[in-house]
This record gives C-alpha cells, structure tokens and sequence, in this order.
C-alpha cells in the first residue's frame, strides 16, 4: 500500500493519538476535562486543539497550503503560549507527530517518511515563529496598558511636554 | 473465599473521595512569573494601617513571615468562622459533586486542576478540616485534612490570587456555595500576614488619602474634564461645562476614575458629560466630585473592613453637598459593594432621599435604601419616558455585542437595563451565545484587583472563554464592538481582544448613547467621540 494510502485510511487513528499526547502535556487532572466533547465554549482549549490538528494533519500531508498551516499552528499556539509551558514545550507536539506516524506506518516507507520528516520539522520552524509573535504580543500589550495608565494622564495635565513634530519657526 | 481480596491489595484501594484530588495535596506550588502579582510595598501598608508592611517577593523562598505567622492565621481562621455563618457553611457541605470544577474560567484557560473551584476551596478546607473537625483532626490527610505549612500557604497565596471572584461557578453549584466567598475571606487571612498585592495595596492607599486610585488630586481631575469640555466642543459645538463639588445640588454624581483617565473609558465620561448636559434643561441638576472621585473599591479585594472604610467617603461627601440621592456610572464592583454591601456597611444615610427622577418622576425602589441608582437604569427610564432624542443610525459602523460583568450580573441580577439602552442606541447588536452570557457571562479575566501588568499570562488564560465566545460573534455576524458597563473591563477587554480578537474594539454603553443623542443647535457631526468619521461621513472635510 502507498503511504499515502495508509495515512488517508489511518488518519483518524493518527490524529487521536496526536490529540491524545497534546493533552498528556497538561497536568493529569485537568486531562479528563479537556478531552470532552463540550460545546466549544464550555472547553475552548479542548475543542481548539481538536479542530485544529485535523485541518492541520490534512495540510501537513498535502504540504501546500502554508498559509493555513501558519493559521492553525496559530489557533493552537496562541493558547499555549500564555499556558505553564515552556517554550519547548509549547511547540514540541509538532514534532511529536512523527513518532507517531511513523509507529503507524511500521517499517519501510522510508523514502517517503523522510519528505515527511522534513516537512515536519520546517512545521516546526514555523510554529517558533507563531510561538515567539505571540510572546511579542503579550510584551506589546504589557507596555501600551502602561502607557496608557500614566502617560496619556500625564500628557493631557499638561504636566509633560513632548517635543513636536515640527520645531516652532524662530 | 477465594474472591476476597488479600488485606495487602485492600490497603492498595484508593479511598480518596474525589478522582480530581489525587496527590494534590503532596505538591508543592511553584510561583510563577506571567501568573502571580508583584507584592505590596511596604508604603502602601503603612498608609492605611494593614499589618506587616515589608519588602518581601513572591519568588523568593523567604517571605519573611512574622514568627508567629501560624497562630495569627489560625486565630484569623477561627474569627471568621464565628463571625461569617456562610464561610461556616461552605467548609461544611460541600459534597465535592464536581458541578463546579469545570466552570472557572482560570480552569478552562489554564487546564491547571488547581484552578476548579472545589479544589480553590479545599486549599482552605483541607486546613479548616485539620483544625476544626474531629475527624480531620485524628485522621489527617486520610479525611482530607491537612497542617497548615509554609508552602501550604504560600499555594493559598498564590491560587487566592488567581480567582478573580467572578461567582460563576457558584451558578453551578447545588448547594449555593461561592467560592468567591471563600477567596474573599483567604485574601482577607493573607492579609493578616501583609501578603496583599501592590496592585491591589497602592490603589487602596492612593483611594484613602486622594479619594481615587491613581492618587489624582483635585485640580488634575478638573484639568481632564475641561480637556473633555473641549474635545466635545470641537465634535457637537456646544460647550458642555460640568459641575464640581456644588453645595445644594440635588443628585451627586460618582463614577469610576479609570472613565476620567484611561481610554477607552474616557469616551464614555464624555458620554456622561453629553448626557447631563442634554438633561439640564429638562431639570436635571446634577454635580460631579473631586473628592468622592472614585466608585471603585479595592478596599473589597482586601477585606470587609477596608472595603467599608473606602466605600464610607460615598455618602459622607453625599451630606457635606447636601444632596438628595447619588447616581452610579458604569462600573462592575463598585455596584458589587452598593448593591450588597453598603446598606449594612454605611447606611442607612439618614441625609438623603429615596431617588425620583426629575425628569420622567420614576421612583427607584430599588434603590429605597442605599439611595443610590445605576446610571444605566436611569437612562433606561429615560428612554422608556421618550425623553432622549436619538439618532442610532450615528452608530452604523458598529456592530456591536454585550459582555455582561460578572459583578453587574452575578453580583445584582442588572442584565435587561443595558440591553435596552444599547438597543435603541444601535441598530446593530448581536449576543454571544448563551451559555456566555447574563448569569452565566465569562469573566474578563482580570476582575478584583488582577489588572496587573505583571501577571499578563494568567489574564489571557483567564479571559479566553469570553475572548472564545466574542471571536464566535466576530466570525458569524462582523461583530467589531465589544461593550460593556464596567471600567475595569474597558481597559482590560481591550488588551484580551488585542491578544485574541484584534479586529474588535471595546466600548462604554454611554459613549454610544452619546454618539446618538441629537442635541438641539448642535453641529452637524461628522464625527463620533473617538473622533472616527460617522457613516456616510467618510468625506467630509474636517474628518
Ligand atoms: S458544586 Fe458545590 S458541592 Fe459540588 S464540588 Fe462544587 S462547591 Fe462542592
Ligand atoms: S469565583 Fe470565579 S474565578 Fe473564583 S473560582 Fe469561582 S469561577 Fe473561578
């Protein structure tokens, strides 16, 4: 059978057992919780990795769409990067997927498991990235709340004087 | 015979009541950065008398307790249990059922298990059983009980400080307990010990020496509100002077000072100012004050008697203008404390009078006791009474959905009021699904002093169920307004849409209904407060 072939027909398999090491990085408690089927209000964390890493397995495959990729890789990073992860930790699931296919797959393949290698691990790069904007983020909010507490007060009391766009001819 | 377990498997047996407390209580807490608050400054304390003010830091092993830290706890402990039946109650009869555990917000953003609710409480319970119970007292860890230890209360610390006592979960739960509650009387404990967070201790002391908590004095306020003066000015060409401290006026008007100083509120303290302004011919007469300048109370995030010291200023201010009633702006908290605290805290406040409309003369029974309205109410009244002219069609290029505070909702069942206001304000409103909103609505995230800058991560964590449902409306209906009618949450909804829903903006109701309110020889007004062109106004020169 083609690889192709057996990852179409094991795609369910591969992508529970992929959802189901995801939620292994949460603590053991709360694991129960997040692998519910609920409403995608009551467990967002749960129902996002659960969407996401289908369209993103199907991609993965594919190896087209980077956009999309990008877009998943997003939806579930954004979440686990204000988390108790490490940044290795937080993006490692990436990776992991290819120990679990390649469990899937058995021996031989090997030609085939290689492209797929790659492509996982530029995926990977990829998710650093998303990983590393988002902190971005959370340093941009950090310092505009500041700003926006103090110097805007500060400002309209006419207590500081900033220099202007255009110096005041002499 | 042969079926009956061996006595070495029986001792195997897990009797432990509740699958989610396994091995819970052996961990030790790990403190970490993103997640808990910078600790009060020593000055802060000083100010209003709390006990223990030190440097200390939450990262460091040493925190510097006073010796005698555990006696003080457990005497604190035991005052509260005699003195607060409810706090009695809810460490009795909790059945650990588990309808509570998944529906804190912190839980669900975190997956961190110490988050449930039920576990938040056993934090306390497990201590209250050791101490307080017979059979935690022989049994120990076996009945769930635990000896109060450093770290032990150091993991109160820093879940305590991880609940913004939102009452969601209490929704859920079949006895009525609140955890919120319990967090509130654990914060209080905590605070025995200086253990208070400078987010909460700095606004407090800043709230009782200048009357708000930035530490604004009078004349800055004045200077910002003139600054509004003109910005509304250059929008309607109308000149919109308020008034401030005014002796014999007949309603006093307080308001949180994140309106007076930190966007987006700002906008809606100009909705206010345009709302009195409109009224005055009608007869409203209304003042502001630089001294009562502060409707929120942090006092409440540190214990009931600092809450009640802060709220005091309310109607002390009331008698010293001697005015009739007290209108409230929009603020979440701050009507947590009046709805259902200030009557027994303050009042009765023998110098005022039950609130009338002077404009539609609507009696506000509600408010027969505490003598103070929620301004959203008030304009509800209007609006019912025709008196407002509107133009909602000034609010097209919104779309715009509601997030109800919890402290408003939770705390005082206020979910029609805003709604209708919005609606005959806007033309376009949708909700979030149910199960997100009104008595079930997620937190902000940030609620009850964790505003903080510090503690970014947790606030994200925290908020992602209302940014989850937001984005939800976002994607099916264009929504890109955010409202709602608490300070707190229009400068903190405003950082968790950036992080999860950048393309939504968020926005006081009265900044719509200012937008909308049709002033007689008014300008013709291209513009909303934001100073964003009107629809159809995209071309117009001074834009
Ligand atoms: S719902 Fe109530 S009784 Fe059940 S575990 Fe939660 S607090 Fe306890
Ligand atoms: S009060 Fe709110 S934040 Fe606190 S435990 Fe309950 S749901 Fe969580």
């Amino acid at each position: 059978m083609s690889i192709d072939k057996i990852l179409a027909e094991k795609r369910s398999k591969i992508i529970k057992k992929w959802r189901n090491a995801i939620i292994k990085s949460y603590p053991e408690d709360g694991q129960g919780f997040l692998k519910r089927e609920k409403s995608q209000f009551a467990n967002p964390v749960g129902l996002t990795i659960s969407t996401e890493i289908e369209t993103l397995y199907d991609e993965i495959i594919k190896g087209e769409n980077t956009e999309k990729i990008s877009s998943c890789l997003d939806s579930i990073i954004r979440i686990r990067a204000v988390q108790d992860f490490k940044p290795s930790r937080a993006v490692a699931f990436v990776l992991q997927l290819k120990q679990i296919i390649r469990d899937e797959l058995g021996s031989g393949h090997s030609d085939k498991m290689r492209i797929l290698d790659n492509r996982i691990d530029e995926i990977a790069l990829l998710a650093f990235d998303v990983y590393s904007a988002c902190r971005q983020k959370i340093s941009e909010i950090r310092v505009k709340e500041v700003k926006n507490q103090v110097g805007k007060l500060l400002e309209r009391a006419n207590l500081i004087s900033e220099i202007p766009e255009q110096r005041p001819a002499l | 015979m042969a079926d009956t377990p061996k006595p070495a498997e029986i001792a195997k047996i897990d009797h432990y009541p509740s699958p989610f407390e396994k091995g819970w209580m052996n961990k030790q807490v790990e403190i970490k950065p993103g997640v808990y608050c910078y600790a009060s400054k020593p000055k802060n304390l000083e100010y209003v008398g709390m006990p223990y003010p030190r440097e200390w830091n939450p990262a460091d092993e040493d925190w510097k307790l006073p010796e005698n830290w555990k006696e003080i706890i457990e005497e604190g402990f035991k005052d509260r249990l005699d003195k607060y039946r409810s706090f009695k109650l809810f460490m009795d009869i909790c059945v650990r059922c588990g309808a509570c555990a998944d529906k804190c917000h912190f839980f669900i953003g975190s997956g961190d298990p110490k988050n449930m609710p039920v576990q938040r409480a056993e934090l306390l319970r497990s201590v209250y059983r050791k101490n307080h119970t017979i059979g935690g007292k022989i049994l120990g860890p076996f009945a769930g009980a635990r000896e109060l230890t450093e770290d032990v209360l150091k993991e109160w610390w820093y879940y305590l400080y991880q609940c913004t006592e939102c009452r969601r979960c209490s929704v859920f739960c079949p006895y009525g307990i609140d955890t919120a509650e319990i967090t509130i009387i654990g914060r209080e404990l905590t605070n025995l010990l200086g253990l208070n967070i400078d987010w909460i201790a700095a606004p407090v002391a800043n709230c009782y020496r200048t009357g708000n908590h930035l530490g604004i004095q009078p004349h800055a306020y004045k200077d910002m509100m003139d600054f509004f003066t003109d910005e509304i000015e250059d929008i309607t060409g109308i000149r919109m002077e308020q008034d401030f401290n005014r002796k014999g006026a007949e309603i006093l008007f307080i308001t949180p000072s994140g309106d007076v100083f930190a966007d987006p509120g700002t906008f809606t303290c100009m909705g206010y100012m345009m709302l009195f302004h409109y009224l005055k011919e009608q007869g409203l007469d209304i003042t502001w004050s630089t001294y009562a300048s502060e409707g929120g109370n942090f006092g409440f995030f540190t214990s009931h008697e600092m809450a009640k010291r802060l709220n005091a200023k309310m109607y002390a201010e009331a008698k010293r203008l001697g005015v009739k009633w007290i209108l409230g702006g929009e603020c979440g908290h701050m009507w947590r404390v009046l709805n259902q605290y200030m009557d027994t805290f303050n009042g009765p406040p023998d110098s005022l009078e039950e609130p009338v409309s002077p404009i539609t003369g609507t009696k506000f029974e509600n408010a027969k006791t505490t003598k103070m309205v929620h301004l959203v109410e008030f304009t509800a009244d209007l609006m019912k009474h025709n008196k407002l002219k509107l133009d909602p069609s000034r609010n097209d290029h919104l779309k715009v959905t509601f997030h109800d505070s919890c402290n408003t909702a939770r705390g005082m069942g206020f979910l029609e009021e805003p709604r209708y206001v919005i609606k005959n304000v806007c033309n376009n409103f949708y909700e979030m699904p149910p199960e997100t909103i009104r008595e079930l609505t997620f937190c902000c995230g940030s609620g009850s002093g964790l505003n903080a800058g510090e503690n970014m991560e947790l606030r994200m964590r925290g908020g992602l169920p209302r940014a989850n449902a937001v984005k939800h409306v976002h994607e099916k209906h264009g929504v890109n307004m955010l409202s709602c009618i608490c300070a707190i949450d229009r400068a903190v909804l405003t950082s968790l849409m950036e992080y999860w829903v950048p393309e939504v903006e968020v926005t006081g109701v009265h900044e719509m209904v200012a937008n909308a309110l049709v002033f007689d020889g008014e300008k013709k007004r291209t513009t909303d407060l934001r100073g964003e062109p009107l629809p159809g106004m995209e071309d117009e020169e001074d834009v």
